[in-house]
């Protein structure tokens, strides 16, 4: 046997292990195995139904989309946070984490408040016809919020090591601003962009407290999946919730598996030593 | 509003591009993250500093405020513990499996909260699979307080964890080593050493663990039962003021979660301006 | 109860026994079946390139890794069931792994703070201790700051003193001057040899630097892929190689190819007389060094034909870049500055050049070197330069 040299691996590691086994890998276990116990012709039955089919399509879309939006938007709110300085720079930088700090259910009626009819925001896009709460626009929005720090954080980093001399000697070979943007700073930051972007859709896709004020939670319309595995908990379905459950589990797996395909491909010219 | 970069002089187009870029950043930032933060002061405030205390003083109120510093006194610390733990073994030690452990601490974050509770029903509810034996012995987890502990060590189980495993990556294991040569037990290199080297990223992660498990919602909600005065937190009785129309008494509960936030967001800046290079470069933290 | 310094002479005695040690990492062997003795009060290097194994050495010794097998004894006593902090051993780390958060003196008085209370000095004789250390590493006035605030050179007579104040019995140092600048490097080697000479305390030291192994150590085991392959004084690995890589790792040297002929072993128009072989090798590779290599102007001289491409003028010695078409191979000799002149030869220049003596190993016909069969040859009749 090997002798280790630092004293505590058996402790340490046997302490993690028992603990990730009896806080996750557990429970997990009995998710499982309640899921099996509606066998695959039910799940069938289950994802098929037109409410679970519209509850993951606006989960998955509105995830998908606010992520987007957040790439861009992220993008723009960590350059400028990098790149420029200005009168409260630093207060601005740390209001990015304001989604990562305010409790889910502050937010929810918070944006609920904002966007209703009546209130500050709402009353002024009514006007010009828009409907944010209570539709599913309103649950895109607070996608957004909650996704948007995880762009700004993991770009900010990598913005802040980017070579200014590449962009110089792109200048000086002739190129304009926007072409070296697009050609030279856009393609070096994709990787981590779609680092991100994978973070913030992840989060979007099972957000729940923000979202379920904003939403109205109409089925057919603005219902979201993480909400239906509540109400079946609450017609005590179990089986039912778990199998959504694990549904959801697989979605967001094989979501975060492309995304890490899509940015091993994007990252292609990238040294790889390890 | 002046922009400027860096060090060269730059053309006013530029500058007007500049300009604009900023300003509508400035405008995202403003509208989408500060207005909300305002609404919940304002409506909370809405009929003056009366009702404002009175809705906080209520026993719901109170108890709520209780259980929800129960369950961070008891959820923290564990993980806490836990980190540690897993950060000396991950970064001390060469073993088979070490990237699958990796990938399990930070499962957690990549689960629905909503999930994260059914977990604990399915395990611990009545038809759940220790549901049964537990009925039988008379325990109740799942709408009770140890239910509502466990689905928050879940939630916030990363957070310790994530802020020391690249911190102590970067640092090594000489200092420890040399504490060894040096004579000291294993204790005495872990309190005189490890620890100090470790501390503020340590505080840096407990303090986003516990905004964590202090305003965690969904998975809370999903084991609770919400009952009043029981097996409420504060995100929950926000919920429940909301859902009975009682806007004010739910802003006022909320403005005390945002007033946390604040104040963690505040140190947290304190702490990344001061110990930068002491709480290491880290991932983006959070679900 | 003995004093500490009644214990350290009885230690004197006690020779460091390491045999057949292995120890393989995922894929390589960083340990080849090593032994070495370790004497008392020695000033030992290991010297080698990166991945040779000499720090692999190191921290076993230092109780910081284990060998897959093999042992090292002590005294009669197996070493390595004895824990790194109960091995009265002083290590300097590569990068002197000082601890951050504490001072210069609290870092000094580390190892004595840590012992149970048994058996840790009291806080006034822990203080004149590290007192008396920060004099001997000259930093006084010093000890109040944290290593952020010190110097490369700074630090590392900390991590010196540090390693001092626990009062070892043998001292291990991690390629000591690695992180240094030159000059620094050079004054420092200096002190650690007189700092050695003061204590008498064993010392082993890992180095890549040849010139650092020979000028500082007594004793230089030199290590490549995990094995050692020569240990001696310097002036043996100097002159006296035991292997090819010994040859071409310590020094510059020139590398020819000799073969046997009918009047014995020959290179060009170099003949070297006897074969000590009797002929059973075909060809062997011989080492000349640059200083070894006599440079005439006449062409009366035996030797090669060569030509003279370059003068390299460094300081005190020249060295000069010669072609021998004979050999189709380049060759470089080393002169002192002042012989230039007297020598009168400059570049563009037909000279004679031959060895004055030269480190031979046998080719067996596979392409490998025989180092059991070396050959150190010398020229017959002295010449004079």
């Amino acid at each position: 046997m090997r002798r280790r040299i630092l004293p505590g691996f058996g402790i340490s590691l046997g302490y993690a292990l028992a603990y990730l086994g009896l806080i996750v890998l557990l429970p997990l276990a009995a998710l499982a195995w309640k899921a099996s116990g509606i066998g695959f012709e039910g799940l069938l039955r289950l994802l098929s139904a037109p409410r679970t089919l519209a509850a993951l399509r606006l989960s998955l879309g509105g995830a998908l989309l606010a992520a987007l939006i957040n790439a861009v938007i992220g993008l723009l709110v960590g350059w400028v946070l990098v790149r420029y300085r200005f009168p409260g720079r630093r207060l601005f930088d740390a209001l990015v984490d304001l989604p990562f700090a305010l409790p889910t259910a502050v937010a929810g009626i918070a944006l609920t408040n904002l966007y209703a009819p009546n209130g500050w925001l709402g009353a002024w896009l009514e006007k010009i016809g828009i409907k944010v709460a209570y539709t599913p626009l309103g649950v895109f929005v607070a996608m957004v919020f909650v996704g948007f720090p995880f762009v700004v954080r993991t770009l900010q980093p990598v913005l802040t090591a980017l070579e200014r001399d590449v962009e110089e000697a792109a200048e000086s070979l002739g190129a304009r601003r926007w072409q070296t943007f697009f050609r030279v700073i856009l393609p070096m930051l994709a990787p981590t962009l779609l680092t991100g972007f994978a973070l913030a859709l992840a989060r979007a896709v099972g957000e729940y407290g923000s979202v379920i004020f904003i939403a109205g939670n109409i089925p057919m319309h603005s219902e979201i999946a993480p909400l239906l595995i509540v109400q079946k908990l609450e017609q005590f379905d179990y089986a039912g919730a778990a199998a959504l459950g694990v549904a959801m589990l697989l979605l967001s797996f094989l979501l975060l598996v492309s995304v890490a395909l899509l940015q091993r491909w994007s990252n292609r010219w990238a040294e790889r030593t390890s | 509003m002046s922009a400027r970069m860096a060090s060269r002089p730059i053309g006013w187009p530029r500058r007007v591009v500049h300009v604009g870029l900023i300003l509508v950043a400035l405008i995202f930032l403003v509208l989408f993250l500060l207005l909300p933060l305002a609404t919940v002061f304002v409506e909370a405030f809405r009929e003056g500093i009366a009702p404002y205390v009175a809705a906080i003083r209520q026993p719901e109120a109170l108890s709520a405020i209780r259980l929800t510093l129960i369950v961070a006194v008891i959820a923290v610390p564990l993980n806490v513990v836990f980190g540690i733990a897993a950060a000396w073994a991950m970064t001390r030690f060469e073993f088979r499996g070490k990237a699958l452990l990796g990938a399990l601490i930070d499962l957690p974050f990549s689960v629905s909260p909503v999930i994260s509770g059914l977990v604990y029903v399915l395990l611990f509810g009545a038809q759940g699979w220790f549901g049964p034996w537990l009925e039988a012995h008379d325990i109740k987890i799942i709408f009770a307080v140890p239910g509502l502990v466990l689905a928050t060590i879940f939630i916030t189980l990363p957070f310790v964890a994530r802020e020391l495993i690249p911190l102590m990556q970067s640092q090594g294991s000489e200092e420890e080593e040399a504490a060894r040569v040096l004579g000291a037990s294993g204790w005495q290199m872990f309190f005189r050493v490890t620890l100090p080297n470790i501390r503020w990223a340590l505080l840096y992660g407990v303090l986003l663990c516990n905004a964590r498990a202090m305003g965690e919602f969904g998975a809370v909600s999903v084991v609770s039962g919400h009952i009043r005065g029981l097996t409420t937190t504060i995100p929950l009785e926000v919920e429940m003021r909301y859902n009975e129309y009682d806007y004010v008494g739910a802003f006022a509960v909320a403005s005390l979660l945002a007033l946390l936030a604040l104040v963690t967001l505040a140190v947290k800046t304190l702490l990344e301006w001061r110990y930068g290079d002491e709480i290491a470069a880290h991932a983006p933290g959070g679900h | 109860m003995k004093s500490p310094r009644m214990r350290r002479v009885v230690i004197k005695d006690m020779a460091l026994e390491l045999s057949h040690l292995n120890r393989r990492f995922t894929g390589f062997a960083a340990l080849n079946d090593v032994s070495l003795t370790i004497a008392p009060g020695e000033f030992l290097a290991l010297l080698g390139p990166s991945g040779s194994g000499k720090t692999t050495l190191l921290r076993i010794l230092a109780g910081l890794d284990y060998p897959d097998s093999g042992s090292v004894v002590k005294e009669g006593e197996d070493f390595l069931a004895t824990p790194a902090r109960e091995r009265r051993i002083g290590m300097v780390f590569q990068h002197y792994a000082l601890f951050r958060h504490l001072t210069v003196i609290e870092n000094i008085a580390f190892g004595l703070r840590v012992r149970s209370w048994r058996s840790r000095p009291s806080r006034k004789v822990i203080r004149e201790r590290v007192d008396r250390l920060l004099r001997r590493v000259q930093l006084e006035g010093l000890g109040g700051r944290y290593p952020t605030q010190l110097s490369g050179g700074q630090r590392q007579r900390v991590a010196l003193a540090r390693a001092l104040a626990v009062e070892p019995d043998m001292l291990l140092l991690d390629e000591p001057f690695g992180a240094l600048d030159a000059q620094v490097r050079v004054t420092l080697r200096r002190w650690l040899r007189e700092l050695h000479e003061e204590l008498g305390l064993t010392t082993v030291f890992v180095t890549h630097d040849q010139e650092e192994a020979l000028e500082l150590a007594d004793r230089v085991a030199v290590m490549n892929n995990g094995r050692i392959e020569q240990v001696g004084p310097p002036e043996a690995i100097y002159q006296q190689p035991a292997t090819p890589f010994v040859c071409e790792f310590i020094g510059k040297v020139n590398r020819l190819t000799v073969r046997k002929q009918e009047a014995g072993l020959a290179a060009g128009d170099w003949l070297l007389g006897d074969d000590p072989w009797q002929g059973r090798y075909p060809e062997a590779v011989a080492y000349v060094r640059p200083e070894q290599l006599r440079v005439a102007a006449s062409s009366t001289q035996p030797g090669w034909e060569a030509r003279l491409r370059h003068i390299y003028l460094a300081g005190s010695v020249a060295h000069l870049d010669l072609y021998v078409p004979s050999l189709d191979q380049a060759l470089e000799a080393d002169v002192a500055s002042e012989d230039l002149s007297r020598l009168g030869v400059q570049a563009g220049m037909d000279l004679r050049v031959a060895p004055r003596s030269a480190v031979l190993f046998p080719n067996d016909g596979n392409g490998n070197a025989l180092s059991e069969e070396r050959w150190i040859w010398q020229a017959r009749s002295p010449v004079p330069a």
